[in-house]
């Protein structure tokens, strides 16, 4: 009987009351692909850092062929040949590929470094798997892709024969996702085993050989690949069916233009817009999709007031674009930003102050530079009531809040207006940036839903998203945006899945830039 | 070793943090005595004595407080807003050298002007001048991001030096005999006492007046939710709207201003002349009582009360027996990394494992 | 102008230049170190002024002069390790941390030195390290053998950050901590033993006061030259050759200032001169400011395997 290459007999990890990790047992055989399913928050990568050394267990133990792995030391971790790549990677931006790939190879004590032979063996190694890579290149001036190989060739150059992969597609293009797979096929082709871990499920089907699927912290079913259905694994990492929200089509024709943008551009780098042109209309929802770091991240803060126009034009409601955030929620824009913990909320605060921050300079909740306190905490109140945010009182600080209820209150207090009886129509304009990253399915389709029931009340919507099946769900037009340009914002139908994917690498068919700003839709 | 959170701070462990901390802090010094072949308990008995066992003993105490509490405060309000102000040294002299040029009595009479019209203008000239000394590196640091901590401290030496300069040269006290002190205050501007007999003036109400008006601007108006989300995160106060850069800039205004008038009321109220030791550390001690106040204003009044006893009682005592006075300032230093360590054991659990 | 001309011709302003410059190139190394490795260390005054009162203390006390020298580091390394205890196994605040211990380590010296002398007018004296006659070179031969160390060690730092693997984790854990701990390496240790390592060196930049530009030891010695290094790092790109320039640039100004004062060409007050240094400090940093590529994990606390 051979040994598993890898087995994990009862891992149990808490933090604080939480329980990460519940008794999870899982095998993996050498050259075998293993996809780790579930959603955001059912432990995942908590098992996936305890297996690398990053977190301890306080319970069970791991075995790599047949020998017991020191727990909570990477370099034990590293040492059994197993090695991690990052969801969120883990590279010094100014230090080049070399360096990084080399760190921690060499005993610290040694008085001198081998740079040429370790230059060869990267150079070798990135060949065996069909890698490219430039060593001397600063890791900064990377683009993503190329980064996921340094990351993936830090791994492989220490020799590892397990490779635990944390989402690794959220980041890529259809096109960049499917070179992987071939690198993915090579390593297995060579006896390497990989854990995958992802919560697209067509992908996972693809890929892996065998799933386990993890839901609240426990190991609630195992399957070989082969013979399982979407349906089935959501129904295993949900426990129950959740209803979609579903999207009518937009009955509304020539509806008012709500917001505009002319050859705008902004910014420099990365993060820059170049001529991006586009309108908005009342009553439909504009997805924008696109890999991140595309120039998205600009977009969203001009809309959000944060960042201002260098040229083109803005417009709101026919007027010029107010542009400072206070002015902005005024007049009814709602936003929601991309990051909630480090730009969404001040987490130290109270929850009341955070929901009434972006109101505070009005005078519904300040007079002559003096808080209307009681005002301000019934606000809040209704807001945390009307959409369920839960786990903590007002005056609890705002990190203390799960993911799903933090984005809850910013929805909540987006769309809310002051006066009590107003209803949420109000909002002309919602700006949301990867609203659902991040969260379980069930706040997921709240979030979708309260989107499309804004849409329905006659806001227009800008949604950017890199979930490609968001994007295609919720979007009645669908813009591509890639290195700060915009293609055309076309009906959903007058794309495909594969359309997208070349748009995103910025391999488009013939699109012109410009919007027409003529709102066509399907019957 | 490692940190682990605490799920719920007890109360009662916040409560016993600065206790644990101090008692901490007074075994160093037991220490530091015994090396100056000192008794310890009659050091510490003369020390609490010469701090606050008498009226005389609680006047000095009150008086040392009063510029305590001002930098103090300029302190708090600074570090709240995450803008650390390390020059309240020097704007406490800039504040000083003001109201000297304001209400000196240049040549004989100095500025004839009605008397309630020329102290507001002396206060408002200090403030004025500590503020506008903070303004630069803030500027600096909002515009170009150079940090404010190395160059509020390099403005502190260049403020003494050109005290020191104004009192060889224009502002020298003519009367004075070389001694390096400037033109003395007119009279009429000087705070007056509180109580009588005593070396307490009128100022120690205006740095409680001042301690309570920031409390209430930090808790209650727009300005200090602004201040507050800025020092807790600057990229979400500015998605929500708060004006970042004007709020640090108002922010350098009020530190300075109030180390500024700290200057301006030592001078009038203690010492009517403007000397190149007015000041003995007062900008520096005045960020420790910030720290040890938790950045709290009313907390300040505590702190500063609490430090300048300490700094009351060591001269006192070491007049008695000797030991060197510097131990109070190593009390008031092992006093904030100890508060700092004790707070942060309150929210976090130590592990002694990997 | 010709008195300018003078003055840099004459070998004696060279010396002072030298020697203005050694404490302020061991201090930014030292400060460099711990920047590297992602910590700010504000407690070099205070480590100064307590390198050059242990120091001088020690030979006071009958040790040799490398003796004192030793004890300075060991002052500098024990003060480090309080403030790598503070902010990398406590995570507290970088500022406050080490302002605290500039602060500790002042009035400790300060206490110390008036503890053993309680009754001095004029501060005791010890015979202090000699000029270096052997080495027959000009301008060189009049510093001292901490000159020469300093000297030295600007490219033996280095070698050890851009040529050993050691100094590649220094250099890691200060951009991105989590990728040295996934390459298996101790963010905390190799932190800890870098501000260790740079706070020995801020003791030996003050003990060169105490046991070589100066034979006593006197309060407000150090006067500002702590902060001048910090800004000089910022100034040096974190560079150990830049910080070498910079060091040599500042203490040019410095001597140069003195030599002006004393030549009466001018007659400005001595305190516009003695101002010059810490003003054009702050012009050096505002001049690279737009251009400082910091290293990225600077000022950032980080806790191994904190949610």
């Amino acid at each position: 009987m051979i040994d598993p290459v890898l087995r994990l007999t009862g891992i149990t990890k808490r933090f604080g009351s939480l329980v990460a990790n519940d008794n999870i047992s899982l095998e993996l055989a050498a050259g075998e692909v293993l996809a780790l399913l579930g959603e955001n928050g059912a432990g995942k990568s908590t098992l996936v850092s305890i297996l690398f050394g990053h977190y301890t267990a306080d319970a069970g133990q791991i075995s790599v062929n047949g020998q017991p792995l020191p727990p909570g030391d990477p370099r034990a971790a590293l040492a059994a040949g197993i090695g991690m790549v990052h969801q969120h990677f883990t590279l010094a931006d100014n230090l080049s590929v070399l360096d990084n790939v080399m760190m921690g190879t060499e005993p610290l004590w040694q008085p001198f470094t081998r740079q040429r032979a370790a230059r060869g063996k990267l150079l070798s190694v990135a060949q065996q798997f069909g890698l490219t890579v430039e060593p001397k290149a600063l890791v900064g001036s990377l683009s993503v892709g190329e980064r996921q190989r340094v990351e993936i060739l830090k791994a492989l150059y220490r020799g590892a024969r397990i490779l635990i992969l944390d989402e690794p597609t959220a980041v890529l293009t259809p096109q960049e996702s499917e070179a992987l797979f071939a690198v993915l096929g090579k390593m297995v082709a060579q006896g390497l085993s990989i854990i995958f871990i992802s919560h697209k499920l067509g992908e996972v089907l693809r890929v892996s050989d065998r799933v386990a699927v993890l839901r609240g912290g426990k190991l609630v079913a195992q399957a070989a690949a082969a013979g399982t259905t979407q349906a089935q694994l959501a129904q295993w990492m949900v426990g129950h069916a959740i209803a979609e929200p579903v999207r009518q089509p937009t009955a509304h024709v020539g509806s008012p233009v709500v917001c505009a943008l002319q050859s705008v551009s902004t910014g420099s780098g990365r993060e820059r817009l170049a001529q991006v042109s586009l309108s908005l209309h009342a009553g439909e929802i504009v997805a924008i999709a696109g890999v991140s770091g595309n120039g998205q991240l600009a977009l969203a803060e001009l809309l959000c007031g944060t960042r201002q126009v260098q040229q083109g034009r803005v417009t709101y409601l026919g007027q010029p674009w107010p542009g400072q955030p206070a002015r902005l929620v005024a007049q009814g824009v709602a936003r929601i930003p991309e990051d909630r913990h480090a730009v969404g909320v001040v987490g130290d605060l109270p929850l009341w102050e955070n929901a009434v921050s972006e109101r505070l300079r009005t005078p519904a909740f300040s007079r002559w530079g003096w808080v209307r306190r009681q005002q301000a905490r019934a606000y809040a109140q209704r807001v945390m009531q009307a959409f369920d945010v839960r786990g903590g009182g007002a005056t609890s600080p705002a990190r203390s809040l799960s993911g799903g209820n933090m984005q809850k209150l910013i929805l909540g207090r987006a769309l809310t207006q002051p006066e009590p009886g107003a209803d949420h129509s109000a909002a002309r304009l919602i700006v949301a940036h990867q609203p659902t990253w991040g969260l379980d399915i069930g706040a997921v389709a709240y979030v979708q839903s309260q989107l499309i029931a804004a849409r329905d009340a006659g806001a227009a919507v800008l949604l950017i998203s890199d979930d490609l099946d968001e994007v295609m769900t919720l979007g009645d037009r669908i813009a591509v945006m890639h290195a700060g340009e915009l293609t055309s914002a076309l009906p959903a139908m007058q794309w495909s899945r594969a359309s997208i994917g070349l748009a995103m690498a910025g391999l488009t068919a013939g699109a012109s830039m410009a919007d027409t700003g003529e709102l066509v839709h399907a019957a | 070793m490692r940190l682990e959170k605490r799920n719920q701070s007890s109360a009662v462990a916040m409560a016993l943090a600065p206790v644990g901390a101090v008692g901490f802090t007074l075994l160093i010094a037991s220490l530091l005595v015994l090396w100056a072949g000192a008794p310890v308990g009659q050091t510490y008995a003369l020390l609490l004595k010469g701090g606050f066992g008498s009226v005389f003993a609680l006047s000095e105490t009150l008086t040392r407080a009063i510029p305590l509490m001002l930098t103090g405060l300029a302190a708090a309000v600074a570090f709240r807003a995450r803008l650390f102000n390390i020059g309240a040294e020097g704007q406490l002299y800039m504040g000083a050298l003001a109201a000297v040029v304001v209400g000196g009595l240049h040549g004989g009479t100095g500025l004839d002007w009605p008397t309630p019209v020329l102290f507001v203008l002396m206060m408002a000239a200090a403030a004025l001048a500590g503020a506008l000394l903070l303004l630069g590196p803030a500027l600096m640091k909002t515009r170009l991001g150079v940090d404010e901590v190395v160059t509020t401290l390099l403005l502190n030496f260049i403020v003494l030096l050109l005290v020191s300069w104004m009192l060889d040269g224009p502002m020298k006290d003519p009367t004075a005999m070389g001694w390096p002190q400037s033109v003395a205050l007119n009279p009429a501007l000087e705070l007056s006492k509180l109580i009588e007999q005593t070396r307490v003036h009128t100022g120690l109400l205006w740095g409680c007046a001042l301690a309570v008006l920031l409390w209430l601007m930090m808790k209650y108006t727009v300005l200090g939710f602004d201040i507050r989300a800025i020092g807790a995160n600057a990229r979400a106060a500015a998605f929500a709207g708060v004006p970042v850069t004007r709020t640090v800039v108002l922010v350098a205004m009020l530190s300075g201003g109030l180390a500024g008038l700290a200057g301006a009321i030592e001078v009038a109220g203690r010492t009517s002349y403007l000397t190149l030791d007015m000041s003995p550390g007062y900008g520096y001690s005045g960020i420790v009582i910030a720290m040890l106040a938790g950045l709290h204003p009313l907390g300040v009044v505590l702190g500063s009360v609490f430090v300048a006893g300490v700094l009351v009682g060591a001269d006192s005592m070491s007049r008695a027996i000797g030991v060197p006075t510097y131990i109070a300032d190593v009390i008031v230093a092992a006093s904030l990394i100890s508060v700092l360590v004790a707070t942060l054991l309150t929210q976090y659990r130590v592990r002694w494992q990997a | 102008m010709m008195e300018l001309i003078d003055t840099l011709a004459n070998p004696a302003f060279w010396v002072a230049v030298l020697r203005i410059a050694t404490p302020l190139i061991l201090g930014t190394l030292g400060v460099l170190l711990c920047e590297r490795a992602g910590v700010l260390n504000l407690g070099i005054e205070g480590i100064m002024v307590a390198g050059a009162f242990t120091g001088w203390l020690a030979v006071f006390a009958g040790a040799s002069l490398w003796g004192g020298v030793a004890v300075a580091a060991l002052t500098g390394a024990v003060l480090g390790s309080l403030h790598a205890f503070l902010t990398v196994v406590l995570a507290l605040s970088q500022h406050v941390s080490g302002l605290g211990i500039t602060l500790l380590a002042t009035s400790l010296s300060y206490y110390g030195y008036r503890v053993s002398f309680p009754k001095v007018t004029t501060p005791p004296t010890i015979a202090p390290f000699g000029p270096m006659d052997w080495l027959g070179v000009p301008v060189l031969s009049q510093q001292t053998a901490l000159t020469l160390l300093a000297l030295l060690l600007v490219p033996v730092l280095g070698y050890v950050l851009y040529r050993t693997p050691l100094g590649l984790a220094v250099r890691m854990v200060g951009e991105n901590p989590q990728a040295a701990e996934g390459q298996g390496v101790s963010v905390a240790k190799v932190r800890t033993g870098a501000i260790v390592a740079g706070s020995a060196l801020m003791g030996v930049a003050g003990s060169f006061l105490t046991l070589s530009a100066f034979n006593a030891f006197f309060f407000n010695m150090i006067n500002g030259r702590g902060w001048v290094c910090v800004a000089l790092v910022v100034f040096a790109s974190w560079r150990p050759g830049k910080a070498l320039l910079g060091a040599l640039l500042f203490a040019f100004f410095d001597a140069l200032q003195l030599r002006l004062q004393q030549s009466g060409g001018v007659t400005l007050p001595y305190q516009l001169y003695l101002m010059l240094p810490y003003v054009l400090s702050i012009v050096a940093l505002v001049l690279v400011a737009r251009k400082a590529s910091y290293p990225q994990a600077l000022m950032k606390p980080y806790r191994k395997g904190e949610r």
